[in-house]
């Protein structure tokens, strides 16, 4: 894109309230914050958060197996991408199969699109993918305040780095909630039976109608061959698309934070311990508090680093900012020379 | 979401009161928060019959 064209489509953007900092309204876009880990394996049983931060696998009902990984294949400008590859093909889909990437918003955060109002703006949606061969997929954006209404566009996958640009026009009917629980969701369909594909594409915003949502989609589950990555994901006001607002790795970071939190080890402890090397005494409980406050009362889930407990474990009890760690089977003190030492992951995913 | 358990941490009215669960072979600790994804999925869970929390110990 030229830079007249480039600043022609920002001010375009800008004249319908969108343009300038904090445009795009995904978090992690270009695939830099795996709190997680960097590559999951064997996955397709379930569905769930796995590597990088925001991004939710969803694994309904297929036998199709993939691993999962924050990958350095990228496009020039990014250094990251997420990258699925195939490891166990489906090529017997049952009408309730459904694979794909979902990102899920809060409401509160898209106020600015006017959602559900007689001025409602159009918004686009670019990203960057490649895969192992030529393939056609889905995106959609869903409200999940309004009876599930959706739009969707296919789009098309080589072997080479491409950018996707998609403009939905504004949606007339249906406001966004202003609350931090889920509003708009935007799917990427990777793989889906009949339930979702024997329609017409649902190319206009319009209530819920399950057999249009993936219309005209590849199996990403075909071939063990099969990969898909992915990366620079931005969705912003306006009817054109801008380049990928890259923003200070550690503002991705406390964006992500808000959402899912992984300590350090050895964050938390409960000891009453004179063994050498375990001079630390906090003997009942401990608190610590977290980096932003999260979007909800998160998961807590402990880390375990080193313990010596004669009896019980122990409990975590978090809330949005801070969380705190007590002895589960003493109501005193922890029992001479007795530990835990470890950290904790705090999940408020949406 | 495979939750295999769940039992409160400690007796009703109790300030720091969480669900203690194995959720995908985890255990997690999961707040009584309406917003909570894991607590919404153990409430649907209940409400369908499929699901026991356990009294605190």
């Amino acid at each position: 894109m030229s830079k007249a064209a480039e600043l022609a489509n920002l001010i375009g953007n800008i004249n319908m309230g969108g343009g300038g900092v904090n445009r795009n309204v995904i978090i992690n876009g270009n695939m830099t914050i795996a709190e997680r880990g960097t590559s999951s394996t064997g996955l397709g049983a379930s569905s769930g958060y796995f590597t990088v931060d925001r991004f939710k696998m969803v694994c309904n009902n297929t036998a199709g197996r993939f691993t999962m990984t924050q990958d350095s294949s990228a496009p020039d400008g990014f250094a990251n991408s997420l990258k699925l590859a195939c490891t166990t093909a489906d090529t017997s889909i049952a009408s309730n199969e459904e694979f794909g990437i979902l990102y899920r918003m809060e409401g509160q955060d898209l106020q600015h699109f006017k959602k559900g109002t007689s001025s409602a703006y159009p918004t686009t949606l670019s990203f960057y993918v490649k895969g192992n061969a030529s393939a056609t997929y889905v995106a959609e954006l869903m409200d999940s305040d309004n009876s599930s209404r959706h739009i969707g566009a296919t789009f098309n996958v080589t072997t080479d780095w491409t950018r996707v640009e998609i403009t939905f026009p504004g949606d007339t009917t249906g406001t966004l909630d202003d609350d931090n629980g889920a509003s708009l969701d935007l799917q990427f369909f990777l793989h889906a039976g009949s339930n979702n594909t024997s329609g017409t594409l649902q190319t206009s915003w319009g209530a819920l109608a399950q057999a249009n949502r993936a219309v005209g989609i590849s199996s990403f589950f075909d071939s063990t061959d099969r990969t898909f990555f992915i990366t620079g994901v931005q969705l912003e006001v306006g009817q054109n698309a801008t380049e990928f607002e890259h923003e200070p790795h550690e503002r991705t970071e406390m964006k992500c934070y808000r959402y899912y939190f992984a300590s350090s080890t050895y964050t938390l402890a409960l000891a009453n311990a004179h063994s050498t090397g375990y001079s630390f005494r906090q003997e009942r409980t401990q608190q610590h508090v977290m980096p932003v406050r999260m979007r909800s009362s998160p998961t807590a889930t402990a880390v375990e680093s080193v313990k010596l407990l004669s009896s019980g474990t122990i409990t975590l009890h978090a809330n949005t900012d801070h969380i705190v760690i007590y002895p589960s089977a003493h109501s005193g003190d922890l029992p001479s020379s007795e530990y835990w030492y470890g950290g904790y992951t705090a999940d408020a995913e949406l | 979401m495979n939750i295999t358990s769940a039992q409160y941490t400690a007796p009703e009215d109790t300030l720091v009161r969480t669900i203690k669960a194995t959720i995908d072979g985890v255990e997690m600790f999961v707040p009584l928060d309406p917003d909570n994804r894991h607590y919404a999925e153990i409430l649907k869970q209940v409400k369908e019959g499929t699901l026991t929390i356990k009294d605190a110990d």
